[in-house]
């Protein structure tokens, strides 16, 4: 405990000093230098959760959460690889990978040199993720794929890449490398937010990929696999969304306190000490929603999906509004780049939008709360 | 309880319809096919059966046809529960 503790530290000391800092000029440049998550990766942060005899801090749930709201307050990008390499890729080879692919790409992956990213989304699938079109067929011990992934973080520095194809209605996960013939990588630029997330497109040729390369069962790539990325995706995000909500409120507390209108602190008007209490009392709501999800992961309780889709449904509702409301604590202020907070504001949306939106996530919650809220001696009348 | 009637108890708790006065089905219906439960159970029914019954299901079993209904349930688990005592 104390161990983690003091490594905890360690991260928050250089995310804060090195890494906040940097995260505006990352989004300008639209890139995170390798050598910068090389010197993440020397602090363990790539391989989190990954058991220690592959290389990993073997962080459980709730410690993992701490860890994404560290790094996703001082850099959202940032936090963005730790949850496609850990959560979504690491996290599949961790369950379903065989001890052969265990050993070959996890501890490479904890430490940094091989960078992994997670190709579900098509140019015209996203939520239905079971329509995939990129194609796979067998082909003795070998699988030929073809068809063209979009909106990929981190695809274009990625060494490994988690595809998800079809053959008819059968879904299979595959474990390519952009050096296989017949891949292709085109980066995408001038986005709302995540410019530094080197997201990619993906083009697949005719590209052969061993079967040593399939992840879990042929044909188990929705049921299993995608479901277990997503669900780890969705508890990184939930916690992504408190760290962006930290980091607003943060500032315009800080803005609130320096910034004079009238003869007063601005902070001393009741509008705006609404927006800063708002904010606060649901700040606490979504990590209180994220420590349950955590805790009930732990240990592994059948509701954990369930609360997760909870936490990241409020999390990211909530890291919009008080993003929102740090752009109007600050003002015209808030529309200008030599502040975080219009980052912060662009960044909080695309939260309510990868990993399932909002939409998608509704029905799934009101399903929950039908089947979990019903009472079987009806409803009571006086 | 049965193995049998645990997964039949759970399945039942984890109903995905409607119908307050109740949905019925057979040991043999395939639960997915039926809309009983949405795609995410796949995985929360796999967890329930590994920590419920205390085994581990392996990539080769990982069949959905080896959780669609309540039998092939209960011939999985008395399979992997045969070869943990075998092993």
């Amino acid at each position: 405990m104390k161990a983690f503790q003091e490594r905890l530290d360690t991260v928050k000391r250089f995310a804060e000093a090195e890494l906040r800092p940097r995260a505006g000029e990352f989004e300008v440049k639209e890139e995170i230098p390798r050598s910068f998550l090389q010197r993440l990766g020397e602090q363990g942060v790539w391989g989190a959760t990954f058991p220690a005899e592959y290389g990993g801090l073997a962080l459980d749930p709730v410690d993992y959460g701490h860890l994404t709201e560290i790094i996703g307050k001082a850099c959202n990008s940032v936090r963005e690889l730790l949850t496609v390499h850990v959560s979504l890729v690491g996290e599949s080879i961790k369950r379903w990978g065989t001890e052969e692919q265990k050993r070959r790409w996890l501890p490479k992956m904890a430490t940094g040199e091989t960078l992994a990213a997670f190709a579900l989304t098509e140019p015209e699938v996203g939520s239905d993720a079971k329509a995939v079109h990129t194609s796979y067929k067998q082909k003795g011990n070998r699988f030929i794929l073809n068809g063209r992934k979009k909106w990929i973080s981190f695809a274009n520095i990625a060494d490994l890449i988690l595809v998800i194809a079809a053959k008819g209605s059968e879904l299979t996960a595959f474990l390519i490398e952009p050096s296989m013939p017949g891949v292709s990588i085109t980066k995408m630029s001038g986005l709302l937010a995540s410019n530094s997330s080197h997201l990619a497109e993906i083009h697949m040729k005719d590209v052969e990929v061993p079967d040593e390369n399939v992840l879990g069962r042929v044909g188990g790539g929705f049921a299993y696999v995608v479901n277990t990325a997503l669900d780890h995706g969705r508890y990184s995000i939930a916690w992504a969304g408190v760290a962006i909500a930290q980091e607003a409120l943060e500032a315009m507390v800080t803005y609130s306190r320096t910034r004079k209108q009238g003869g007063k602190y601005i902070c001393e008007y009741d509008g705006v000490q609404r927006m800063i209490a708002e904010s606060s009392v649901n700040l606490r709501a979504a990590r209180s929603l994220c420590l349950t999800a955590g805790r009930k992961r732990r240990d592994k309780h059948p509701e954990a999906m369930a609360e997760t889709m909870m936490a990241k449904y409020f999390s990211s509702k909530m890291a919009m509004k008080v993003a929102t409301d740090a752009v109007q604590v600050f003002g015209a202020n808030g529309f200008s780049r030599k502040y975080p907070v219009e980052r912060l504001f662009r960044e909080a949306k695309v939260l309510e939008i990868i990993e399932g939106t909002s939409q998608v996530l509704q029905p799934l919650i009101a399903q929950h709360t039908l089947r979990t809220g019903y009472r079987d001696e009806g409803v009571i009348t006086k | 309880m049965s193995v049998h009637g645990k997964i039949r108890q759970y399945i039942r708790s984890n109903l995905v319809t409607f119908d307050a006065m109740g949905t019925e089905f057979t040991d043999d219906d395939n639960i997915f096919e039926k809309g009983f439960v949405n795609s995410l159970f796949a995985m929360q029914l796999l967890t329930f059966i590994e920590t419920e019954f205390n085994i581990t299901v392996d990539n080769d079993d990982l069949d959905i046809v080896n959780f669609s209904t309540v039998n092939n349930m209960v011939r999985l688990v008395e399979k992997k529960k045969k070869e943990n005592t075998t092993a």
